[in-house]
């Protein structure tokens, strides 16, 4: 028996987890790229960086969520330290697909472009972005499905989206509402699978 | 620009790469519209000293003069983009048609797009593959031949003054080979380039060089025209001469 006021909930807490997800994707996608391009100038960086981010994806989720809350500016209950440890677990996938998609261009492509007098800028927006955009998007794709799931997790600190039914549904021991978190979860999480994928297939030109 | 001193000049060149001596104090001038060609064995350093003209790698000691000036005094843009470069493994772009592969410098350089399309069109034809079957393909869509003209193309694209060639036919099927090294020639000889052509084989060197540098780990042996290399009496000359006799039986018709 599904009633209309639980459906009204299912479509408002979906667009929730739906915002927390871009929102967190947006934010980790804008820090992990440019970063990404930096470790493949600085070879250096590459493993305190990488390891920092491996070390995180580590953390059980539940504990990530709970180590943020007395942290000042970031942490606290809330939307924002939810986005902040989503961003933290999306780091790492799109950081290390940026590297390996970057460095795997063709050595001779990238001696040719150097030798025709290509600047760093017009190598890397000309010739290794364009190249390296699949592997980046499939990046882009294993984190966002990922983090839909960690996302239920978000209600645990007040952050809200899917999870909230869930933790309900537990707590009540009531199994329709934790199926009514855990169904739309899964349906986001394919559907954004299917549909980076396919934008990721466009990129087969290469 | 040209000037009145030497295109090229190697200085006492030495250059050491992880503590190993590629390049052993190496001294040359290549004049305007010469052809030198850098003979050797792998690993004699044909490569690196190559890589020098157009800055992808800089002396350890000594200076590298392109039109009198040092390359480490040259604007790296500039000076790369008077080169036209030619590697085996050919380099095209992938993601780029064949038509945006060869007039790619002629666009850095901002010329107006129909002088770029008419240029391509040139240069196609030029290589011997007809624009309207190749200009919208893909290099993938190509066969290793018909690459490496693009890449020839490619290099001569924006009109440089130089020509640096690193066995750039050395992957192709004999008689592919065979045809570029004729292309190359009369293209050489018509526009007049500055070229610098590295290869191992020594029918090659002879078949498109004015000039032959022959290197041995690093050293250079000797630095002859093509005519007095056959005369040359070195040890490692030798052995290359003796490769030539080999294939003299077949193919020396043209060349003495």
């Amino acid at each position: 028996m599904i009633r209309s006021d639980l459906l009204d909930e299912i479509a408002q807490l979906t667009s929730e987890h739906f915002v927390l997800v871009l929102v967190s994707m947006g934010i980790a996608a804008a820090i992990a790229i440019p970063l990404g391009v930096l470790l493949t100038r600085r070879p250096v960086l590459r493993g305190p960086l990488l390891g920092f981010a491996n070390v995180v994806q580590t953390i059980p989720s539940l504990a990530l969520f709970g180590f943020l809350i007395p942290i000042p500016f970031i942490g606290g209950i809330g939307k924002r330290t939810a986005i902040v440890a989503l961003v933290f677990y999306a780091l790492l996938p799109i950081l290390r697909n940026t590297l390996v998609g970057i460095l795997g261009v063709d050595a001779a492509v990238r001696e040719s472009a150097v030798a025709m007098g290509m600047t760093g800028r017009q190598l890397l927006w000309q010739v290794e972005m364009p190249l390296a955009a699949r592997t980046i998007l499939a990046g882009v794709r294993v984190a966002t499905v990922t983090t839909i799931g960690t996302a239920t997790i978000a209600a645990a600190i007040g952050g809200g989206g899917l999870g909230v039914f869930i933790f309900r549904g537990i707590a009540s021991v009531d199994t329709v509402q934790i199926l009514a978190g855990a169904i739309p979860a899964a349906l986001l999480a394919l559907i954004s699978d299917g549909g980076l994928g396919w934008i990721e297939r466009r990129f087969s030109a290469a | 620009m040209p000037n009145s001193g030497p295109a090229l000049e190697f200085r006492q060149v030495s250059v050491r790469i992880g503590g190993r001596l590629i390049l052993d104090n190496l001294s040359f001038t290549v004049e305007h519209g010469q052809t030198l060609t850098l003979l050797g064995r792998s690993g004699a350093g044909k490569t690196t000293a190559l890589r020098m003209i157009n800055a992808l790698l800089l002396p350890t000691e000594g200076e590298v003069l392109v039109e009198g000036r040092s390359t480490t005094a040259w604007d790296l843009i500039q000076l790369r983009r008077g080169m036209g470069y030619v590697i085996q493994e050919v380099g095209l772009f992938p993601h780029f048609t064949i038509a945006e592969n060869v007039g790619l410098v002629p666009r850095l350089e901002g010329w107006p797009e129909e002088r770029i399309a008419q240029r391509t069109e040139d240069l196609l034809r030029q290589v011997g593959l007809d624009p309207d079957e190749f200009e919208q393909r893909y290099p993938r869509q190509l066969s290793g031949g018909q690459r490496q003209r693009v890449g020839v193309a490619r290099a001569l694209a924006a009109d440089p003054r130089f020509l640096l060639l690193d066995e750039p036919f050395g992957a192709l099927d004999p008689v592919n080979r065979l045809e570029l090294q004729d292309q190359f020639l009369a293209l050489r000889d018509r526009l007049g380039k500055t070229s610098v052509f590295v290869t191992h084989d020594v029918r090659e060197a002879m078949r498109v060089g004015t000039h032959i540098a022959l290197l041995d780990r690093g050293h250079l042996e000797i630095l002859t025209t093509r005519e007095q290399f056959l005369r040359s009496d070195g040890p490692e000359a030798r052995a290359f001469l003796a490769a030539l006799d080999q294939g003299a039986a077949i193919n020396s018709a043209g060349l003495l």
